[in-house]
């Protein structure tokens, strides 16, 4: 008797551990899922109507097109033979498991921050998803760019391997938004200027710049010229990041894409983490260089112009001094997005119009409609200069050419 | 003193909440479908009736269920228009869902058809098709999935009135070229694979010269049976 209780007691010990095992895994694998939100994985894995992360999306490049890869665990087509160090040495180091060069569009330069366990919880969920079959695309890269061993000239040049270092002058909040920032969020990846090696020297990061084939203006995280958070409330901050839209302005193109996919499912905490961090890194700016181009005759002419264009199609909604009825319909007085030197987005947003993304927080948003169709070259000119120089806001005017330019612009 | 006038201070309560809120509606778009929807409204006109533009279709009065498959479609990429695919890319179900609906209960009346610019024979050749078809050929007649009175059914079968013959004509064209895309069996991309560029004009330009019928609504589902298998409207 004595033993068979013994035994019973052995075996429910037992059970109770393997119970406790698998709780343990399944939090694993949860963290995991959430982390692979926060580093957008699958904007890129998984292709539209596709399964999820079986890969297959083409990315257009300056250099030709990849083809994002099958990151489910099937053993022939995806990464089911891999082990967790094998997804640590290509987050962390941008290689395959076989020590081959990965294209840097998958964002190792950043991912390398990220923690062993950080990585390995990840692993964990990519293991614990459906495994899909479905064989890798080969990329479409043009010569010369089609030879990967091009991959170590850049990475001599514009790739530092490391763990993130947290900085002991600053709070835990700032280390856990950096962390998320430079890390996972990969924001750098579109918000620091790209040379024409497809690269981004460290002293530029988050300085902003153009995103190549997409044509959309990543502003400076920086600059509170651009996007630059230094005056903004954390408030609006983590509205922008968590809803998609905020008092001071909202998210459009491929920002829309990132809080979709990624922002609006991270935790208060993190979000506020990061907000913290983002408006930290704010610089303050120099003023602005004198940048227009337009002689002073005709940029007078188009902002004569804009006001009427304005007052008959915009006003409704943006308020006749620019002030919008924020967060749904954002102000234009006192935006840095419409004054900033690039006149990319505001064009654009003229033009195509567009919807905020549905999100937890704003799952019905109020869309912009697209003008491409209503206003001429000269219309749409004249308007984006008057909002970018009326009410006090201190941007340049724009011309008819750089307005046509972008209605040929990539959509989708 | 509230405490010996409680509905008193519940109305003063309430009206001070009501305040409130009014001035915070003051400051915010309306808090209705139409207002969401602005940005559809300069191709497809404020209620959906269409526009001057007859590349753009009327979508007011339409099955909701066609609506929100087209905007799931549009939404992925299975049906190609850069402009709509941009502006929908980022938006959840439940929300195509409402838009397809919003439009589908609007009921701005139908336009006068225009006067066609194609012959009385090349008419009657449309005619031919819309309502019988060409068995020989594999042609269903237009009537036999749209309709008696060409103006659908519920919920997934659009009704073909008031549509320019440039729109039918250029969507017919996307079937046959792959821009426009359905569920499978895509009966659509079947029945365009059968029409000559003849046909087409002539199915078009008959189409547009329908007069609105008494009542455009479309019919209830399963009101007759398709004569062949359909992804957007499964039976």
């Amino acid at each position: 008797m004595g033993s068979k209780l013994s035994i019973t007691l052995l075996a429910l010990a037992a059970l109770t551990t393997a119970a406790q095992a698998q709780d343990k895994n399944s939090d694993v694998v949860a963290r995991g899922e959430y982390l692979a939100r926060a580093g957008d994985c699958t904007a890129c894995h998984t292709a539209a109507e596709g399964h999820l992360f079986a890969g297959g999306r083409a990315m257009p490049t300056p250099f030709g097109t990849l083809y994002t890869s099958n990151i489910t665990p099937d053993p022939a087509t995806g990464i089911g033979k891999w082990s967790a160090d094998d997804f640590y040495k290509t987050m962390h180091s941008g290689r395959f498991p076989d020590g081959g060069l990965i294209y840097p569009a998958m964002p190792f330069a950043s991912y390398t921050k990220v923690t062993r366990a950080d990585s390995d919880a990840i692993f964990a969920y990519l293991r614990s998803i459906p495994p899909v079959i479905q064989k890798n695309k080969p990329h479409e890269l043009r010569f010369p760019y089609d030879n990967r061993q091009l991959i170590l000239g850049w990475r001599t040049l514009y790739f530092r391997e490391g763990e993130f270092k947290p900085d002991p002058a600053k709070s835990a909040e700032w280390n856990r938004g950096a962390y998320l920032v430079e890390g996972l969020g990969h924001c750098s990846m579109c918000h620091s200027p790209i040379n024409a090696l497809g690269g981004t020297s460290q002293s530029d990061a988050f300085k902003g710049g153009l995103i190549p084939m997409q044509n959309w203006y990543a502003p400076s995280l920086t600059s509170n010229r651009e996007a630059g958070l230094g005056d903004w409330s954390i408030k609006d901050i983590t509205d922008l990041l968590q809803t998609g839209v905020s008092m001071r302005g909202v998210v459009y193109g491929p920002m829309a894409e990132v809080v979709h996919n990624s922002l609006q499912y991270l935790d208060d905490a993190d979000t506020r983490a990061m907000a913290v961090y983002l408006k930290g890194i704010s610089e303050p700016s120099p003023p602005p260089p004198p940048s227009s181009t337009l002689p002073t005759t005709e940029s007078s002419l188009l902002i004569s112009l804009g006001k009427s264009v304005y007052d008959k199609s915009c006003a409704s909604c943006h308020g006749t001094q620019g002030e919008g009825k924020p967060p749904h319909w954002p102000p234009l007085a006192n935006n840095q997005s419409i004054e900033m030197q690039s006149a990319v987005n505001p064009i654009r947003m003229v033009l195509n119009g567009g919807y905020p993304p549905g999100t937890k927080g704003n799952p019905m948003p109020y869309g912009m409609p697209p003008f491409a169709g209503l206003l001429s070259d000269n219309e749409v000119a004249a308007v984006v200069s008057y909002i970018r120089t009326a009410w006090g806001n201190r941007g340049t005017p724009v011309s008819a050419r750089e307005a046509n330019e972008l209605r040929s612009a990539p959509l989708h | 003193m509230f405490a010996r006038y409680p509905a008193l201070a519940f109305a003063i309560a309430t009206l001070a909440a009501m305040d409130g809120a009014a001035a915070q509606t003051a400051n915010q778009p309306p808090d209705t479908m139409a207002a969401r929807v602005e940005a559809c409204t300069p191709c497809h006109g404020n209620k959906g009736e269409g526009t001057n533009d007859v590349y753009f279709p009327r979508l007011a009065g339409k099955p909701a269920g066609y609506l929100y498959n087209q905007l799931l479609a549009f939404r992925s990429g299975r049906r190609k228009y850069p402009p709509m695919n941009y502006l929908l890319e980022f938006l959840p179900d439940p929300y195509l869902e409402a838009m397809a609906a919003y439009f589908a209960s609007e009921h701005p009346p139908l336009p006068q058809p225009a006067p066609s610019e194609v012959s009385k024979e090349v008419l009657a050749q449309g005619e031919l098709l819309a309502t019988s078809g060409d068995a020989d050929r594999s042609i269903p007649a237009c009537v036999s999935c749209h309709g008696p009175g060409l103006t659908g059914m519920q919920p997934g079968i659009p009704g073909l009135l008031g549509l320019r013959a440039a729109y039918v004509s250029a969507q017919l064209g996307a079937w046959r070229y792959g821009n426009r895309t359905a569920k499978a069996p895509d009966c659509m991309q079947l029945v365009a694979g059968h029409l000559t560029e003849a046909d087409v004009t002539a199915v078009a330009a008959w189409l547009a010269t329908r007069p609105a019928p008494a009542n455009p609504a479309p019919v209830p589902k399963g009101t007759y049976a398709l004569p062949f298998g359909c992804g957007s409207q499964p039976n």
